[in-house]
């Protein structure tokens, strides 16, 4: 009895730990490779690179693929996205939360509606160049934020109505005006919700890749995604290089992951589970 | 209070706003669109009736191919996905040691890049340098190893492997969460009836969780039948003839070729497909919301 709880025990701490290494391979394998000259990442294996390391490869790719401008474009893209996004979502969602309304809660299920919805690009085409957001910085901006409100809105609707009501009927009594209520009392009490947006907002705008690849033409404007893409196209033998854009573009990610995992975790899962 | 004072509307307006003219309007547009003939060689729009959607639906195109394709790689992700991943959320509520050390890293491929995470799969999949087939063939599982991605018998099952590799993670995260709010006196009373952990778990854990899993259902239905960047990344539709076209990387095809007219009624019958889905998502994810 007792050997069989410990061989069952040894099982389960193996099985992790293969799931694990299954799902850390693929990462390795580009840190690996991205530090090899062009000749032994040639095979992509998981060999340890030899000394010295190719730092290089860094340098090389920062200039060949024009990543820091890239580096650039995608910081404002996500940065200017998560802000407006937040801001937005939250003004809507607590007036949605806190007024249920017959036309407030048919509003709602029209904006949730959106987490589902796909985009028509083509059509959407037609939309962006009416405004004159193709090819544009402020224009991608927009449309990745508009992309963002449905599961913001959702997130946030959710989370205000566990907010008391008490303090804005005080606020209200003693004469504040329902803009400096929201900004001054309601918004700091949703900071817990509004770093679940920030960091889900972030990562989906960093990683985003099938707007840019609609509606921006010049390279000069390109994302990382869309600038690694090309890259990828373009030294299609060089594997050190690539792995070397890769871990650039993705280090952000991993580093944002770690950092606000909490957060991730709570936002992905709020609304899947009953709690 | 007046409710309608301390919460005045117009403090929805940027969003719905926003909302409606890129994301809503394009939708309704896309369908308008459908009856004409528009493309990127002429100016003039004409009504042409049906006739874009009697060529997506005609048999002699492969247009039939690429829907069934969408369906399959959606049926098939998302039922692996959730098997799966109710298997290792199993696995990961047990007293195992690091638990959250294995949780994270089992998460962490979700918040990779699709894109990105289909480059690096190319390599891993090759077929004669490829991590996979050079480890099959260095320990002895020779016949295993295959040409993944380049030829039409393997193609599309590798990318649907891919694409479950880099979501399972998700799945397995709500499932857990699941798990762990099921109220532990349930399996107490369980093991003093003597069941044992097989019993506990088809008794106890798989009906309680049914929820939990209409949802995962749910969000890998919408995910799956939007595949665009893992399927553009590996294959981007190919080997051959349409072997791995879904419907994002046929639309983009047709963007890229001018054909709006017939891009736009693909995009419009996944429009309206999805919307319908919408209401199901709404009704499973607001269950305990709206209606208060």
């Amino acid at each position: 009895m007792a050997t069989n709880k410990i061989i069952r025990k040894v099982t389960a701490n193996l099985l992790a730990w293969i799931i694990s290494i299954i799902s850390l391979v693929p990462l390795v394998l580009v840190l690996f490779n991205s530090f090899k000259d062009s000749i032994h990442a040639s095979d992509m294996n998981l060999m340890l690179p030899e000394f010295p390391f190719m730092w290089t490869n860094f340098s090389n790719v920062i200039s060949k693929g024009k990543l820091a401008q890239s580096f650039f474009n995608s910081v404002l893209y996500s940065v200017a996205s998560v802000a407006l996004c937040c801001i937005l979502a939250a003004a809507c969602a607590y007036v949605l939360s806190r007024n249920r309304s017959k036309v407030n809660n048919a509003v709602y299920l029209y904006l949730v509606l959106g987490i589902a919805m796909p985009i028509n690009y083509v059509a959407l085409m037609k939309v962006m160049a009416f405004f004159h957001f193709i090819n544009s910085r402020p224009g991608l901006i927009l449309l990745y934020t508009a992309m963002q409100l449905p599961f913001a809105i959702f997130l946030l609707h959710g989370f205000i109505s566990k907010v008391p009501v008490d303090l804005d009927e005080a606020a209200m009594l003693d004469g504040c005006s329902p803009l400096r209520l929201f900004f001054f009392i309601v918004l700091p009490l949703l900071k817990p919700a509004l770093a679940t947006v920030t960091v889900l907002t972030f990562l989906n705008t960093w990683n985003e890749f099938v707007s840019p690849l609609y509606f921006l033409s010049s390279s000069d404007k390109w994302p990382m995604t869309l600038s690694v893409y090309n890259f990828f196209g373009m030294f299609h033998t060089d594997w050190n290089l690539i792995c070397a854009d890769i871990v650039l573009t993705i280090l952000p990610v991993i580093i944002v992951y770690l950092l606000g995992q909490k957060y991730i975790v709570s936002g992905m899962t709020s609304g899947a589970v009953k709690g | 209070m007046n409710k309608n004072k301390t919460y005045p509307f117009y403090f929805t307006i940027g969003a719905l706003l926003l909302y409606t003219v890129l994301f809503v309007l394009p939708g309704i547009m896309g369908i308008g669109y459908s009856f004409t003939d528009w493309s990127a060689y002429s100016d003039k729009l004409n009504f042409v009736g049906f006739e874009n959607f009697k060529t997506v639906f005609s048999a002699d195109e492969n247009y039939i191919k690429i829907l069934t394709n969408t369906l399959l790689f959606t049926v098939v992700t998302t039922i692996l996905k959730n098997a799966l991943g109710l298997l290792m959320a199993v696995l990961l509520t047990k007293h195992i040691k690091f638990l959250n050390f294995h949780r994270g890293i089992i998460f962490m491929p979700n918040v990779l890049s699709t894109l990105i995470v289909g480059m690096i799969f190319t390599s891993i999949l090759d077929p004669a340098t490829g991590l996979l087939n050079t480890f099959f063939n260095s320990t002895g599982l020779g016949f295993f190893a295959k040409p993944w991605l380049t030829t039409s018998q393997f193609a599309f099952g590798s990318v649907m492997a891919v694409d479950i590799w880099k979501g399972l993670g998700y799945i397995m995260t709500i499932l857990i969460a699941g798990i762990l709010s099921i109220s532990p006196t349930y399996y107490e009373a369980a093991s003093i009836d003597g069941a044992n952990g097989v019993q506990a778990f088809f008794k106890i854990t798989l009906p309680l969780l049914l929820p939990t899993l209409a949802t995962t259902t749910v969000l890998n239905v919408i995910y799956g039948l939007k595949i665009f960047d893992m399927v553009y990344a590996m294959t981007n539709g190919g080997p051959g003839k349409a072997t791995t076209e879904v419907l994002y990387t046929a639309v983009f095809k047709m963007f890229s070729n001018g054909q709006y007219a017939v891009g736009t009624a693909l995009s419009s019958v996944m429009f309206l497909f999805m919307v319908v889905i919408g209401f199901f998502m709404i009704r499973v994810m607001t269950k305990n919301e709206v209606v208060e």
